[in-house]
């Protein structure tokens, strides 16, 4: 099978950008929206050929085969470090394939509502196109190094499209806050493919090449073998670590989460399709792509991983509880849900010095999960966007009672909710429970408070919901803005998308397992009906919890609560003041303690002597100039005086 | 009746002393013109007292001298045309105040 038109799924979507953000000014908003919206359908219609030709191909040795369809070397380093260009498919850069250009199909076709008549529509399409190229390409990916490039690509995207509205304050801030953030996280993602390609000679996923390298190093047979030893020991590790750094800024995990919460300033779309579905998992997608690595050489690294996922989830529920923006609600949900798959991923255990599939079950339950989450949260995202649009506010007091005015919505969003909350029959159900019995394979205390966290989800997005869709009706503020159901422009991808959510669990049985996991052989999910049963009972104890609070028209408990505990609300809803000690941190600390006296020295010393050598200069010649007068009589008579004590010196 | 060489040459000396003094110390550009046509003078007379003392049968001197003599006027006659022309222009002649093209 010949693959090579998967260039056309790159190369389509940055065509369209670059024409429509040429010749944008000329199209009209519908034309750059028609024209946007038929490329990103083609990519759509290759990625599903190219996912459908890729796994109904033959596997060989029970595993489907690497391909390298395109690739050119676009930088030697060396003879054997270079740089290359190219498209791999495996079955994880597929199954992205499949995710990236679904949701962002939807979120054009939704776009075209949301976005009516905005002041720089045909720009909005355009990088919408650029980030659709950059994500494919991302994961697409042939090695390390392209990964990266891209990997900054999606960062510039998500950072023009957050700062969408760059009249508002609050999405210029934003928006430099999410570049500043994962810049500086990528800081180690760099240092760490650095490393990684000094040590190990190459940039490349194919890492047959590495685990030979690297196990001969363990019996000292590679000619460098000092620096091979290395490899083998700690130095992996260390790189392995940096890079997921990277991945933690733009995954958005504990600590350096701050950025996703204030991204919620761009236009909801775009909060769909960037801050919850794709980019936000290039992390986790990361860390997965270097698993074999992972699992086989650093596999102690990787349980701090699944802490820090772990820490993160709890963390985010907890904040999630409090906030009254329901996107921020969102935004802390998709944190705390991608937390659950890097959890899932830190939890994999290696067998012997094999990978096995069923000790790391955690590789399949987390791209099971970023896959259903991806089509779930999107769902949650442009329901919140057709609530935004209704309602005019992000505030969840402007809402309450819409369900009355917003029937489609109303049920997909519940949908979704029930989905994330790990209800049967929806894909939430399915992954999430893989992901628990993942983390009870690993340890028992692992699994309990993942399945804690996994009631918080249900329980706040439970809060969330009621409070939209029930309780009391803002009715002044609704009666001179009624609120209305959204076009069908709007409506029909969350339609399409909510049929995914119930379909894809349980239309193809366990099959996920069989196309994607550890090894690449075929892995069957059984359902663990112990794990299944708590997580089920959990979470409708929490919606239980949920609506008993917050379902009424009025919420005394939630009152009481919140009287109870007005630090711990207070706490929560300020978000455990990270942001005030990053604040605190970065003016007090670095731009007080060291910058200021930095720029002290620059601007006395260094500055000072460039200045006092000008001042010097120009001071000696003020007093040189009066020598040069332009007073005839002044220089006759020096000539004259000179004349004289020449006479004289020749006469004595 | 024979006048002393010392005579001749004492009073170039001073016209020679009192031309320089003009030069230095005068401010208005013609004072300053006439001090230079004392020193040439001076000169001249130099030529001509020495040409008789020690060529009485020469021509050299003398002819120096009327040399001299045309080119100063020659001179003064350029000097006096651009000091009318600054004048014109700046409404003064006074060697302090012609400053407007220095640094």
């Amino acid at each position: 099978m010949d693959y090579t038109y998967t260039i056309l799924i790159l190369l389509l979507p940055f065509l369209s950008f670059l024409f429509l953000g040429l010749a944008g000014k000329w199209l009209s908003h519908r034309a750059a929206g028609l024209f946007g919206t038929t490329v990103l359908g083609v990519v759509t219609v290759l990625s599903y050929y190219t996912a459908f030709t890729y796994f109904t191909a033959d596997r060989v040795d029970g595993v489907f085969q690497t391909l390298v369809p395109v690739n050119f070397v676009w930088l030697p380093f060396s003879d054997a470090l270079h740089f290359d260009l190219g498209i791999m498919l495996d079955p994880i850069s597929v199954m992205m394939l499949i995710v990236i250009s679904t949701v962002s199909l939807m979120v054009h076709i939704y776009s075209f509502g949301y976005m009516h008549g905005e002041r720089g529509f045909q720009r909005y399409y355009a990088f919408l196109s650029l980030f659709t190229m950059s994500m494919l390409g991302l994961v697409l990916a042939t090695n390390i190094f392209q990964m990266y490039m891209f990997w900054e690509l999606v960062g510039v995207c998500s950072y023009l499209l957050i700062g969408f509205y760059y009249t508002e304050k609050a999405a210029v801030a934003a928006s430099k806050k999410a570049f500043i953030v994962t810049r500086f996280a990528d800081l180690g993602f760099l240092v760490g493919i650095l490393i990684f390609g000094y040590y190990t000679g190459s940039f490349s996923f194919d890492f047959t090449g590495n685990a030979v390298y690297a196990a001969n190093a363990v019996h000292g047979v590679v000619p460098e073998t000092s620096k091979a030893l290395a490899a083998g020991g700690f130095i992996l590790p260390t790189a392995l670590f940096l890079m997921f750094i990277g991945g933690a800024g733009k995954s958005a995990m504990f600590p350096l989460h701050i950025w996703l919460p204030d991204a919620m300033e761009g236009p909801t779309p775009v909060s769909a399709l960037i801050h919850a579905a794709t980019m936000v998992v290039a992390g986790v997608f990361q860390v997965a792509r270097m698993f074999p690595l992972w699992i086989q050489f650093a596999p102690e690294t990787l349980h701090i991983v699944a802490w820090i996922g772990a820490f993160t989830a709890f963390y985010a529920a907890a904040v999630a509880c409090a906030q009254s923006d329901i996107k921020r609600v969102l935004a802390f949900s998709t944190i705390s849900q991608i937390a659950f798959m890097m959890v899932a991923l830190g939890v994999c255990l290696p067998e012997g010095s094999f990978t096995d599939n069923h000790a790391s079950l955690g590789y399949m339950a987390s791209m099971y999960h970023l896959f259903t989450h991806a089509m779930f949260k999107a769902t949650l995202f442009l329901c919140a966007g057709c609530i935004i649009h209704a309602v005019h506010s992000n505030e969840m007091e402007f809402m309450g009672g819409m369900r009355k005015y917003m029937p489609i919505t109303h049920i997909t969003f519940l949908i979704a909710c029930l989905a994330i909350s790990g209800i049967p029959p929806f894909s939430g159900f399915f992954s999430k429970d893989e992901i628990l019995v993942a983390a009870f394979q690993y340890s028992g205390v692992m699994g309990w408070i993942m399945t804690g966290i996994a009631a918080m989800t249900a329980f706040y997005m439970f809060r969330l919901y009621y409070g939209i869709f029930w309780g009391t009706e803002n009715k002044e503020y609704h009666a001179h803005h009624t609120p209305h159901e959204s076009p069908a422009v709007m409506t029909v991808p969350l339609i399409i998308l909510t049929v995914i959510t119930c379909t894809f669990g349980w239309i193809l049985p366990g099959t996920f397992g069989s196309y994607v996991s550890a090894t690449g052989e075929a892995y069957h999910i059984h359902l663990d009906w112990s794990v299944a049963a708590t997580s089920i009972g959990i979470a409708l104890i929490a919606i239980g919890l949920a609506t008993w609070i917050y379902s009424g028209a009025r919420q005394p408990i939630a009152d009481k609560l919140q009287a109870t505990f007005p630090r711990l609300h207070r706490w929560a809803y300020k978000r455990f003041y990270l942001d005030e000690v990053y604040q605190f941190v970065t003016h007090r600390i670095i731009f007080g303690c060291i910058s200021r006296p930095f720029a002290w020295f620059d601007r006395h010393v260094v500055d000072g002597f460039f200045n006092g050598l000008a001042w010097g200069t120009h001071a000696s010649s003020n007093g040189l100039k009066t020598l040069q007068s332009g007073r005839v009589q002044q220089y006759a008579f020096v000539f004259l005086v000179g004349t004289l004590l020449l006479i004289l010196m020749l006469i004595l | 009746m024979n006048i002393s060489i010392y005579c001749f040459l004492i009073v170039s000396a001073l016209m020679l002393a009192i031309g320089i003094y003009g030069f230095l110390t005068r401010r208005n550009t013609l004072a300053i013109l006439i001090s230079v046509e004392l020193i040439l003078n001076a000169a001249d007379l130099n030529f001509a007292a020495f040409n008789r003392l020690l060529f009485p049968a020469g021509q050299e001197g003398y002819f120096f001298t009327l040399f001299s003599v045309a080119i100063s006027a020659a001179e003064t006659a350029i000097a006096i045309a651009v000091m009318i022309n600054i004048y014109r222009n700046l409404k003064n002649n006074f060697v302090e105040n012609l400053d407007s093209m220095k640094w």
